[in-house]
């Protein structure tokens, strides 16, 4: 007996150190932004809180209107949710008096999915109905998959996925970037209805590249604005606010390709502070470290199909024929 | 039959089983609630806490009380250890109901439960997703456990033919037993993992399997003894002291590595300051905790271990500190924001009870109609 015992501790040694040494050598990589990556950048100090991004988010995804006010007649919600996709919030400090500063100032945010490029919530779903696209890099939602479980919204760092929790027959719901508008030779409604430029739609570099370039402008100075599309000639003409020193989603989470300017700490227009490694590289890197290529869990059913096997027929002969 | 064990008998309809009956009832009402206007209607879970006791309690806690059959099977079966042979079966008993119990829970939890299928359709299975090991793991081993639990179904029908024929392959479903619940107990840890900064440092650790593990293994001998001294007072029967006393033996090395690896963590993360912070969460760890030390230490006298109190003050001070270390991983120490709250709602609890309920009314009916506890009175 002793000696099978050891036997078996030897295997279960064997599959902890397979576990413990696995850490470098199964590590997954954190993904890349997709070549044709799309996105929006959304400026803070642009944006005027006319909530035009959020009506014609409504139209054109065809998502019903929200009431919260007793009247029930206009489309009034105070957050994401199962009926509305993207929102505008607005901070207010002290006496609010000037706009983009954090004290006694005031300053609105656009709040949608992020579009992680190594997304939590696509790592977490567990029949692939959160899906990123290879070629422009969408977040898609597929109601045909999905089985309602939450774990997309459990995972998700920006609180983004909702939930149809009054449906009997209830969908997950997230802002898609208006995948189904490309086909067309249109993009994001948000962007295409925003009077200022605030929400500008384009490629994630040129994203990325108007941001940088907007940091480095002086405040005061007069600016060409691109409204709609990054690559826009109509332009919006006006001066610069102060900037922080800050592109939000160039690096958080493992970056994302919806990317935010603004003068007020990201944190306090309830944007999270996360570490540059996205959630889904780390856990995913443990779990393939424990499961890689099923070697650990294969192994153990190896051990205990053998101990088992010699237990119990030692106890068949010792006392008869029963377990 | 065989002598070991024997269905206890008596009546199926006592006062415990009308109370139970009665939980029961009030659950299926809401639940009929719930399938027609939709989870909301009967639940406080939110866009912020989308998951509740449903899953914290019926699921990660459930199934680790559960855990007696995949403990005491690993004792006897893989190392050996006959002498532990007269728990075997009600052990398996309680994580056939804890199990199935959880699994139902799920399909009421889960939105979209029609569909449940495209968890094995291939176009749609994500392997990277601990969500899809939990869910495939926890499926299969209730059919393990079912297959396990037979030969008590055949003692009863008197078909020896088949239990001979049964024992020739349930080798390998023990196996899968062990298997099983060690993959999907430490993977409940895993689950919250990818919820990041959402969790507490006090609970968010790359060690969530480790600690979960050991901790369902620990619940499991300790969920065998309070059933054992249970049973014992609820149906007027002898203790099996002598046994338990060594089961119970197994209990604070293995705690005792638990609080090494979850402490040392803790501080090498910096984060062992959050405990004295006196919020919600600081105050939970320090419960949670402390109710880790007791069965820790109390069980590390070989006295105590024998004396029949202190076992049961241990055995339960371990499921205390288990389960409340699940609900503080899983509810308190989960944090989607500022201005999301969650508390469960009335019918959210009432449900749970009802769960809780069937397993009580099932469990009795089965001793004592199915040879599952020890014959002890004339072993």
């Amino acid at each position: 007996m002793n000696i099978k015992r050891r036997d078996f501790l030897k295997v279960v040694a064997g599959s902890s150190l397979l576990l413990a040494s696995g850490d470098v050598a199964f590590a997954r990589t954190a993904k890349k932004l997709p070549p044709s990556a799309v996105g929006i950048l959304y400026d803070a100090t642009v944006c005027i809180g006319c909530k035009a991004c959020q009506n014609a988010c409504k139209q054109y995804n065809e998502m019903p209107a929200e009431h919260t006010a007793p009247e029930q007649i206009w489309d009034d919600p105070v957050d994401l949710s199962g009926k509305t996709l993207n929102i505008i919030k607005a901070y207010k400090n002290g006496t609010g008096a000037t706009k983009d500063a954090e004290i006694n100032g005031y300053s609105f945010v656009k709040r949608h999915c992020m579009h992680c490029i190594d997304p939590s919530c696509v790592s977490a779903c567990p029949v692939t109905a959160l899906d990123k696209k290879s070629d422009n890099g969408v977040v898609t939602y597929n109601k045909n998959a999905c089985i309602g479980c939450r774990y997309c919204q459990i995972a998700c760092p920006y609180n983004i996925p909702r939930f149809e929790w009054d449906d009997p027959f209830p969908q997950i719901r997230k802002c898609q970037l208006c995948d189904h508008r490309y086909k067309e030779g249109k993009f994001s409604a948000c962007c295409e209805f925003c009077p200022t430029g605030a929400s500008i739609f384009g490629k994630v570099i040129d994203l990325l590249a108007e941001a940088k370039k907007r940091l480095t402008l002086k405040p005061g100075d007069y600016y060409h604005y691109p409204v709609a599309h990054v690559t826009s000639r109509e332009t919006s003409y006006r001066p610069v606010s102060i900037y922080l020193n800050h592109v939000y989603g160039e690096k958080e989470g493992g970056g994302t390709q919806y990317l935010l300017l603004s003068g007020v700490p990201f944190a306090k227009l309830g944007l999270p502070v996360l570490s540059e490694d996205s959630a889904a590289n780390r856990s995913e890197t443990l779990q393939h470290t424990l499961y890689y290529g099923l070697i650990a869990p294969i192994t153990f059913l190896g051990g205990l199909m053998y101990a088992v096997y010699r237990n119990t027929r030692k106890e068949h002969e010792d006392k008869g024929d029963k377990l | 039959m065989t002598a070991e064990q024997k269905p206890i008998g008596g009546k199926i309809v006592t006062k415990t089983f009308l109370i139970c009956l009665f939980f029961v009832v009030i659950a299926g009402i809401l639940l009929v609630k719930r399938f027609i206007y939709g989870i909301g209607a009967v639940s406080n879970m939110s866009d912020g806490y989308p998951w509740g006791i449903w899953i914290a309690y019926d699921v990660v806690v459930g199934t680790a009380f559960a855990c007696g059959g995949y403990a005491v099977a690993m004792l006897v079966y893989v190392f050996n250890k006959g002498e532990y042979h007269p728990l075997v079966r009600p052990a398996l008993l309680a994580s056939v109901f804890g199990y199935t119990l959880a699994g139902v829970s799920i399909f009421f939890d889960i939105g979209r439960y029609w569909q449940a299928y495209n968890l094995i359709v291939p176009k749609y299975s994500q392997l990277n997703s601990v969500m899809f090991e939990v869910a495939l793991c926890v499926s299969t081993y209730i059919i393990v456990l079912w297959i396990e639990f037979m030969p008590s179904f055949f003692d009863w029908l008197n078909k020896p033919q088949l239990l001979r024929t049964l024992h020739k392959v349930l080798f390998a479903f023990i196996a899968f037993g062990v298997l099983l619940p060690t993959m999907h107990q430490s993977s409940l840890g895993l689950l919250v993992y990818i919820a990041g900064e959402k969790i507490s440092p006090l609970w968010q650790t790359p060690f969530l399997p480790l600690l979960f593990l050991i901790t369902a293994i620990t619940m499991g001998y300790s969920v065998v003894i309070f059933e054992s001294v249970t049973s014992s007072l609820a149906f007027k029967r002898d203790m099996e002291i002598p046994l338990l006393a060594k089961l119970s033996g197994f209990i604070p090395p293995m705690l005792g590595v638990y609080l090494a690896v979850r402490f040392w963590d803790l501080v090498g993360r910096n984060s062992l300051g959050l405990a004295f912070t006196g919020t919600l969460q600081g105050n939970l760890f320090l419960i949670e905790n402390i109710l880790y030390l007791i069965p820790t230490i109390a069980l590390l006298s070989p006295i105590k271990r024998t004396n029949p109190r202190w076992l049961f003050i241990s055995a339960v001070s371990m499921l205390l500190a288990g389960g409340i270390y699940r609900f503080n991983t899983f509810l308190v120490g989960f944090d989607p924001g500022p201005g999301w709250h969650y508390f469960p709602s009335f019918s959210e609890l009432m449900i749970t009870f009802g769960m809780i309920a069937i397993e009580i009314m099932g469990y009795t009916i089965l001793v004592k109609k199915l040879p599952v506890l020890p014959d002890i009175k004339h072993a």
